[in-house]
């Protein structure tokens, strides 16, 4: 086993980026994930990569694009009002099916909003976000080792369906510390033979996300939507504690999730049979871990940082088969487990 | 028996979708011919931009990005990054270039990105349908200027050539015409400075041709010219704007 390292969670992020081969980072400074650029700026250069500050997130994300249509490994980072920006060229590689990650360091909002970690941008991150119909794969990991094995993986699933990949943090998770276990470098890296580059004897590529003819483009969006179909069969991720013989599930992602655990900890002391069900994945949505625990189930909590924004899967996941109730502290407001625990004992009491 | 002409190998040898008298598929071959000339075929990348000239992936016979409106020196800053050794140009309108776009083409030349850039100027969004640019002539009327371009609402026609040059990072700008053959020579020898100081290595090369668009400006395509002439070129004064010593 190799050694543990104590990692700060964007610094971790950055690190497992390198590991992966990701070797072109293009951002633009927003708080609370500068320590992904900054990282890379002093460590890119180390492995002959690149590093580039860009004037503005939008100009970032099109380096991102072209880098990707290149055919390199690429990543960008930011957070809450930085990916908004970002938005029109992640439409442009999701049509493009240009490879790429994305790390959403999440922050309280709408607007400018403020810099501590919160969890607004669900909808945004799992129903596309830009414009068009089109979806990301979108990873939500709860701890730094997570956050470092997803990142990793982030760009072989980025590369293996030509999507981009969304890494959603918040500021929990990119200014935390924890033990870490770094994976060995990949020095293995898929052939893109559609990529642009130095050409004597193919055909030439064309990486574009324009089809003017529009029975083009109908079958272009079929493709697109068998592709996210294949993710959903393919790469749906989830995580439980104690869910064996919960009555009461708590569903949450990321930071919220490790809330989520202990307030399950204490119910369980006080003999409230509560569990936790954590999508790992929030696009494609666990579905079928909901359908399996239903029989045993008397009500679902979706423990979110926002007004309720992930409840929707879980409600599309069940249908009305049982209620679904939220809790959620805003605006970068942390959820301390005995909040949680005191909305849970209120369901019980009330037999809901 | 020598052939002494032939159409470009860096041309795909299809109909254009060019309006009658428009001026792009001139400059499309210009750029195609010095690819030819310099033998880099084989390594050169372009990124097209949103406007008229959106669909030049058809007619570039080299790999090519399609990118969105404006954003075209970001993403070839991307594809060079990657590709140092390949030549990338980008080929913009003045609508993509000297408005949505104005952010990612100062950068581009602020960091003297080893990038080209053909910078083709008609004063007028041509693609949507004639509607003012930042280039548009004060008392020019189009679509959205129904009664002239009034200044005192709309300011002044952006001079993003001479804005460029003057970034450290600029080795080379200037600024030609489609007009007639000479014109067309000279810009045809422009495009090969800008290409060929990328390929030493030197820095962000931009050359503005200052082009027309008979249909949105509702005018025949030999009136065009004269027009172009006359009014754009009046505004817009052709000429080398910055070059290296070794260039001068």
């Amino acid at each position: 086993m190799a050694e543990k390292i104590l990692m700060k969670g964007s610094e971790a992020i950055a690190e497992a980026a390198i590991r992966n081969g990701c070797r072109y980072f293009f951002g633009y400074p927003i708080t609370p994930q500068n320590e992904i650029p900054e990282y890379l700026a002093k460590r890119l250069p180390e492995v002959g990569g690149t590093f580039l500050q860009a004037e503005s997130e939008v100009a970032a994300i099109y380096m991102v694009l072209g880098a990707g249509a290149a055919g390199a490994r690429v990543m960008t980072s930011s957070s809450s009002p930085g990916i908004s920006l970002k938005q029109e060229g992640i439409s442009y590689m999701a049509g493009a099916e240009v490879p790429c990650v994305i790390v959403n360091i999440m922050r309280g909002g709408p607007g400018l909003g403020a810099i501590q970690g919160a969890q607004p941008d669900y909808w945004q991150a799992t129903r596309g976000g830009g414009h068009g119909d089109y979806r990301l794969l979108v990873l939500a990991p709860a701890t730094v080792q997570e956050a470092v094995n997803l990142t990793y993986e982030a760009f072989d699933l980025a590369d293996k369906y030509r999507n981009p990949v969304m890494i959603l943090g918040d500021g929990i998770l990119a200014q935390i510390m924890e033990p870490v276990e770094l994976p060995e470098e990949n020095k293995e890296q898929p052939e893109k033979t559609w990529a642009v580059c130095e050409n004597h004897n193919r055909p030439r590529n064309i990486v574009s996300s324009s089809y003017p003819q529009v029975d083009v483009l109908e079958q272009i969006n079929l493709r697109l939507h068998k592709r996210y179909n294949e993710i959903k069969n393919n790469e749906v991720r989830w995580d439980s504690y104690l869910l064996d013989d919960a009555e009461y599930v708590i569903v949450a992602y990321g930071s919220a999730a490790r809330i989520a655990k202990a307030a399950v900890k204490m119910a369980r002391a006080e003999g409230i049979k509560a569990g936790l069900l954590r999508p790992v994945s929030v696009w494609p949505f666990p579905v079928k871990p909901f359908q399996d625990i239903l029989p045993q189930v008397k009500a679902f909590l979706a423990l979110e940082m926002c007004t309720g924004q992930m409840i929707d899967d879980v409600r599309l996941a069940i249908g009305n088969a049982r209620p679904v109730h939220h809790y959620g502290r805003l605006g970068g407001v942390i959820p301390l487990p005995e909040e949680v625990l005191g909305k849970l004992k209120e369901l019980v009491k009330e037999g809901k | 028996m020598n052939k002494i002409f032939s159409y470009p190998e860096a041309l795909v040898d299809v109909p254009m979708h060019y309006c009658p008298g428009c001026t792009h598929g001139i400059i499309h071959r210009l750029v195609a011919e010095v690819i030819d000339e310099m033998g880099v075929m084989s390594k050169t990348i372009g990124v097209a931009s949103v406007g008229c000239s959106c669909f030049n992936y058809d007619y570039f016979n080299f790999d090519m990005v399609a990118t969105a409106h404006g954003r075209a020196p970001a993403t070839a800053t991307g594809v060079k990054r990657v590709h140092p050794n390949c030549l990338v140009f980008t080929y913009q309108g003045d609508g993509d270039l000297a408005a949505i776009g104005t952010a990612e083409i100062i950068h581009a030349a602020v960091r003297g990105e080893k990038i080209s850039v053909i910078f083709v100027n008609n004063g007028i969004y041509g693609m949507t349908g004639g509607q003012m640019a930042p280039t548009t002539l004060p008392e020019m009327k189009a679509t959205t200027s129904p009664y002239g371009r009034n200044t005192a609402l709309t300011g002044y026609p952006i001079k993003m050539t001479e804005m460029l040059a003057l970034q450290d990072g600029c080795v080379y700008a200037e600024r030609t015409k489609i007009s007639s053959v000479a014109s067309i020579n000279k810009t045809k020898k422009a495009i090969r400075k800008a290409f060929e100081l990328q390929m030493a290595g030197k820095g962000f090369s931009v050359v503005e041709i200052l082009s027309t668009c008979p249909t949105n400006w509702g005018i025949e395509p030999v009136e065009a010219i004269k027009w172009m002439e006359n009014n754009l070129e009046a505004y817009y004064p052709v000429g080398v704007i910055k070059a290296p010593k070794e260039v001068e």
